[in-house]
């Protein structure tokens, strides 16, 4: 029933309430029903326009998760004809409430293509888009949902989150989401949602990206809940039957908390600090003192063939000089070291979901089986550095204004410097390489360190970098266990890095020097005036 | 003259929302699960046997050794038994009278639970039924964590985390769904299926794929078989009181 006919209804059953003589009621009644029927035909759900216009672009006039967009994305679009929600705050199997929905709605879903509504609808509108929804599936007809009673958060603490280490190990939860939490874990590859699309499991180094939120409260209510419809099972069943208890629950929330940094800040500029000595390895010690920089990167649309489902969704940048070398480390979560043949299974099936090209049709048998490629990074300077004050264009280059890359891959590894004029127009500079690299991978995660000298021996094949200037830098990853390749990855926008100048002595010097002047001249002037009084007040002076 | 008014025009509101439609869809199967007369019972049986012709695809092998407590469990290297086929006779095929009760017919839910178990990292059993509102018990014999998922359609589904070995856990369904997938994420191999149906005339064939549904009252009915990967097949029988009927289904490779 819609919304305006369940109000025309309700005030014809209120009228006929209030009625004291029956003929008069039963006309009404019967005046009213043709209006109800002709409201019901006639008048659309409020909320359809709306989803019409905001929502069936990715979820399909029916809301079945079939819209035009469909194809591209990954994770597909809900698809409401099911009634099956993953962000509740009820039991696995239940419905969500209204206010799930709405919360939903308000917020978006990070990590994936649903953005919030907050700034973009307003309040009656989401409520009205709330509504139209529930009309998709006939499990909205039945009785309201329950909420769970979550409680509150324990205080926390590192003896809270050792515990916590220990019960996600006894729940095994590193199955699907790997023992650093990257999401890389033995069960991952394999793992599929309700409709038997890929699904990833959390990287749980990212709260940033948690659907639902990223505080313990909200960690815990997805344990308790579960996430239907992926494979993220409810542990509400584990606590009932004291297989755990519900501290041990709230302990795990808060070592997965524990497990990502704050939101991070994005910064337009990269610092490379200075130091007496460049690390020999992405692994040494040293790198951790050194600031690290949060880049987010998103998936290549810009030219086809395009890429909406990324797996590197962002990279943290650290950056080091010697006054001779520069050196940056460079590290992001990758399930996979690919080629693995354990994401084989994987691929095949991003393959078979994810259409690359412009159409909106689902994509055709791939070729069997997909290529397997290696998994890539790209550093991107401008060619022409301190001339260039506006860089070439972000992606890539072009031909009349190229860039200065370094193309790193994973199999076989090896990093390749030279001339970028697009995407797929690269050209590797005749000689030896002027940078250097190292790789490494562990649980789940890349850290690639490149060096260089500043000024390269060869200053025609590769620019200079100084000190001093905000240099502009950009970055492209890719998973090759994604289906993911030179174009079809993510991309970042220009950032800058600056090399730290060496502090001058004098920086040092100079306040000393200029506060004991200042302290002189003090003594000097009070001195002086001393003097002057005892002189002016001559003999009287020892009488008093 | 008020209170006979009252209940007139309520009547004829509930007629009016009633005659909206908008209801279809869960609404005939609500009418079959709930209320009206026990259905029949009696002494009559249908038994039979599922045949497969030609030749039985080869069961992908599972690797489990990222599992060493399930793997020991197996004496050879463990399979997925999509097709179990023996002499030519297929087993876990689930066989149930589909129609020919008695309209309106219902059949409590037995107090006894179908149980389903995680033994091995395997489903045991892998395909089996339960009457609507059954209870069914969910056991976990092994000492790794398994989610057991069920993806219904009619129903709604569920999804639980099942980390130590011993522990259970109950659930039902309430609308007949012919069948109701479950599945295990953590171990992408494990597949079961259960048949939720509102009488308890249904049986699965045995690994020789010979099976029996008894206690039925005389009859001509609709018998449906279903198999995971090769659909249903259909036959009618007329049993007749008290007596045995034989029925005999064929799946095969290209069906």
């Amino acid at each position: 029933m819609t919304r305006a006919a369940g109000r025309q209804g309700g005030r014809a059953a209120h009228q006929l309430a209030h009625c004291t003589h029956p003929l008069p009621a039963i006309v009404l009644f019967l005046a009213a029903l043709p209006s109800y029927r002709l409201a019901a035909q006639q008048q659309p759900h409020p909320g359809k326009p709306i989803y019409d216009r905001w929502c069936a672009g990715c979820h399909g006039e029916t809301g079945a998760g079939d819209g035009e967009a469909a194809p591209h994305m990954l994770p597909r679009p809900r698809d409401f004809t099911k009634g099956v929600y993953q962000i509740r705050t009820t039991a696995s199997g239940a419905l969500p409430t209204d206010a799930d929905l709405r919360r939903v709605i308000d917020e978006g879903m990070p990590g994936t293509a649903m953005p919030e509504w907050r700034t973009r609808l307003t309040q009656g509108e989401r409520d009205d888009v709330v509504a139209y929804l529930k009309t998709f599936s006939r499990f909205f007809q039945g009785p309201a949902p329950e909420v769970l009673n979550l409680g509150r958060a324990p205080s926390g603490g590192e003896e809270a989150i050792a515990q916590g280490r220990e019960a996600f190990q006894k729940l095994e939860c590193f199955k699907c989401h790997g023992e650093a939490g990257r999401g890389d874990g033995t069960s991952a590859p394999t793992l599929t949602d309700d409709l038997d699309f890929p699904i990833r499991a959390a990287d749980l180094t990212e709260s940033w990206n948690f659907n639902g939120g990223s505080t313990v409260e909200a960690i815990y209510a997805r344990l308790r809940t579960g996430l239907d419809g992926t494979p993220m099972p409810s542990f509400s069943d584990a606590v009932e039957s004291g297989v755990i208890t519900d501290e041990q629950l709230w302990r795990v929330s808060q070592y997965v908390r524990s497990l990502s940094e704050e939101p991070p800040r994005v910064r337009e500029v990269i610092r490379a600090a200075r130091t007496t000595g460049i690390p020999a390895d992405p692994a040494d010690s040293v790198w951790f003192q050194v600031e690290a920089f949060y880049i987010p990167l998103v998936g290549q649309i810009v030219r086809a063939p395009r890429w909406f489902t990324p797996s590197v969704d962002g990279i943290w940048v650290r950056a080091l000089h010697d006054g001779q070398r520069f050196a940056i480390r460079i590290s992001w979560s990758d399930p996979s070291r690919s080629p693995d043949s354990t994401w084989q299974e994987w691929l095949n099936r991003v393959a078979a979901t994810v259409a690359r090209d412009d159409t909106t049709a689902a994509p055709p048998a791939p070729p069997a089986p997909p290529v397997h490629g290696p998994d890539r990074l790209v550093v991107q300077f401008p060619r022409q550095v301190e001339e260039d004050l506006d860089p070439p264009y972000f992606l890539g280059g072009s031909p009349r204004r190229p860039v200065y890359d370094w193309r790193w891959s994973s199999n076989p590894d090896r990093v390749e410097e030279g001339t970028g004029m697009g995407l797929d127009r690269f050209a590797a500079s005749a000689g030896a390489t002027q940078v250097t690299h190292a790789a490494r991978f562990a649980r789940g995660e890349w850290q690639v360190q490149f060096t260089r000298a500043l000024v390269p021996a060869d200053t025609a094949a590769a620019p200079a970098f100084a000190p001093g200037y905000a240099i502009p830098i950009a970055f492209r990853a890719a998973d090759g266990s994604n289906g993911e390749d030179a174009v079809g990855g993510s991309i970042s926008a220009w950032y800058a890095i600056y090399l730290d100048v060496p502090t001058p002595g004098r920086v040092y010097v100079q306040p000393v020097v200029a506060a004991m002047l200042t302290a002189g001249l003090g003594f000097f002037v009070v001195f002086r005036a001393q003097r002057r009084e005892q002189r002016a007040a001559g003999p009287y002076s020892e009488e008093s | 003259m008020k209170r006979l008014t009252a209940i007139v025009c309520c009547g004829l509101v509930l007629a009016a929302c009633g005659g909206g439609g908008e209801r279809a869809g869960g609404g005939e199967e609500e009418a079959a699960a709930g209320g009206g007369a026990a259905g029949p019972t009696g002494s009559g049986s249908i038994s039979g046997a599922v045949r497969f012709t030609g030749t039985a695809p080869a069961n992908p092998t599972i690797d489990m050794s990222e599992e060493p407590a399930c793997r020991e469990k197996h004496s050879s290297a463990p399979v997925n038994p999509k097709v179990v086929v023996n002499n030519g006779m297929l087993g876990n095929v689930f066989v149930y009278v589909k129609s020919g009760l008695p309209a309106g017919a219902t059949y409590p839910a037995p107090t006894t639970p179908a149980v389903i178990d995680q033994n091995g990292c395997m489903y045991d059993p892998r395909v089996f039924g339960v009457v609507v509102g059954q209870s069914i018990e969910i056991r976990n014999s092994d000492p790794v964590l398994h989610n057991i998922k069920a993806v219904p359609s009619a129903n709604r589904g569920f999804n639980i985390s099942q980390p130590t070995q011993g522990m259970t856990t109950t659930r039902r369904f309430d609308t007949p769904e012919v069948m109701v997938p479950l599945e295990c994420n953590v171990h992408g191999w494990m597949n079961a299926w259960v048949g939720v149906v509102t009488n308890p005339f249904f049986a699965v064939s045995a690994q020789d794929g010979s099976f029996t549904i008894g206690g039925l009252p005389a009859g001509t009915y609709e018998v449906e078989a279903w198999h995971e990967t090769m659909g249903t097949k259909t036959a009618t029988v007329t049993v007749g009181e008290g007596a045995a009927a034989t029925v005999e289904f064929s799946f095969g490779p290209t069906t």
